[in-house]
């Protein structure tokens, strides 16, 4: 027991359940769970849209190429107790920003996330997501993801991937690519 | 419109003249070849497309939910479905007036037109999803009974007396069946706030002020609570 509970430590500070699988999440999410490429950030996410989500990889209706290449298999096996496990861990952990979009777009960003574009039927993220990007219950933090994950969910909900995922598939619907460049570049540097 | 979106998006005024200029050309080819004599709607068919009021609830409900019951996001977008027309545009109204608070809600009056206003109104008016529910049930019987009877000792009147005995509201006077606890919660304990904003200029909501203040954050909760499942 010792040497397991050795081997399970050099992975990193475990949650109260130590028998919760992290180390399987960060060899991608990475050792702080702070995002890794396709990978997001998990640290700091809110628990109950981990949870959703872990769910949503089981059913498949989560079905954005990257999430089937490496999600679906991943939670394939995980009990409803390791999933509360998991996301415990990782919306307690402090997140940092990636800081990686373009700061010339920012402001657009910026507006778009807290005005929307009401003339053409652009409706504002602020009101769910939060005056500081920081997301509650089911609905995701967006503050500090990575440029290229933002981007790229927009993009694949625009183009009928995670359908499920009402309201986000109409709303990436009316986004322009220059206004997701501009929401990616500015929720990128949110703190 | 996508294709009129630069890489810097023009003012809000500029689209709105763009966008104004688009409806009404469209508006008149479809005056021309497709509205039929005395049909009831004449009025919203001279100021808008069909396409465009179609493009406009899907935008209303993307946040106010699918059929108008209200969506608790980070904020309280309230229920729109069942709601009085003439409270619908008096409230877009005050948002564009700044007798109502709420620069969101600012920005989206701004790019409605009083046409398609009053169709968006006539819509949701006849949406009748079920109550969101979500108040805490113990408080439901106090609520009913303010609702019902008022709080005679604190100058509390009944609701009932102007939002009618099923909270469904008349011309001005909005509808609250069914309405988001969160949502009933945050505008009376706000009021002041959030209501009556334009200094001078009339504002309906002064009615509601001292029934407001008049009551305690219990009181509210348990008024809300009632709302919330009411049919």
């Amino acid at each position: 027991m010792a040497i397991l509970a050795i081997f399970l430590y050099a992975g990193g500070p475990l949650a109260a359940g130590e028998s919760v699988p992290i180390r399987n999440c960060t060899w991608c999410h990475g050792t702080s769970a702070q995002g890794f490429a396709t990978a997001p950030r998990l640290a700091g996410q809110r628990h109950q849209y981990i949870l959703n989500q872990l769910l949503s990889f089981k059913r498949h209706t989560r079905d954005n190429p990257p999430s089937k290449e490496n999600m679906w298999d991943a939670v394939a096996n995980l009990s409803p107790q390791s999933a509360r496990g998991l996301a415990t861990y990782f919306s307690t952990l402090p997140p940092r920003a990636a800081n990686d979009g373009d700061p010339e777009f920012a402001a657009v960003g910026k507006k778009i996330y807290e005005l929307g574009i009401p003339e053409a039927n652009v409706v504002a993220c602020v009101v769910c997501h939060g005056p500081n990007a920081e997301g509650v219950r089911e609905i995701p933090r967006l503050a500090g993801l990575a440029y290229s994950y933002l981007k790229t969910r927009l993009e694949q909900w625009g183009q009928g991937y995670h359908a499920a995922a009402w309201p986000m598939p109409r709303i990436a619907s009316t986004l322009s690519p220059h206004e997701v460049h501009a929401l990616a570049s500015y929720l990128s540097f949110v703190r | 419109m996508r294709g009129t979106r630069g890489v810097f998006p023009p003012t809000s005024w500029h689209r709105s003249a763009v966008t104004v200029g688009v409806v009404v050309v469209v508006a008149s080819l479809l005056a021309i070849g497709f509205a039929p004599a005395g049909r009831s709607h004449d009025r919203a068919a001279a100021g808008h497309s069909a396409h465009g009021l179609q493009a406009k609830l899907e935008y209303c409900k993307t946040c106010h939910g699918l059929s108008g019951e209200g969506y608790q996001g980070y904020f309280s977008m309230p229920r729109l479905a069942g709601q009085q027309p003439k409270y619908l545009e008096n409230q877009l109204q005050a948002f564009i007036e700044r007798r109502r608070t709420n620069p969101v809600m600012f920005n989206v009056a701004h790019a409605l037109s009083p046409s398609i206003v009053s169709a968006l109104a006539a819509h949701f008016r006849d949406l009748n999803p079920r109550p969101a529910g979500g108040g805490p049930k113990e408080h439901v019987a106090t609520g009913k009974t303010i609702y019902d009877d008022g709080l005679p000792e604190a100058n509390v009147p009944a609701c009932s007396a102007c939002h009618g005995p099923e909270a469904k509201g008349q011309d001005e006077i909005p509808r609250l069946a069914g309405q988001l606890f969160p949502y009933t919660v945050k505008e009376l304990t706000n009021w002041s706030k959030e209501r009556g904003q334009g200094g001078t200029k009339a504002d309906t909501s002064a009615i509601m002020t001292p029934t407001a203040h008049n009551l305690t954050q219990s009181q509210i909760a348990a008024i809300a609570a009632y709302l919330s499942y009411l049919k």
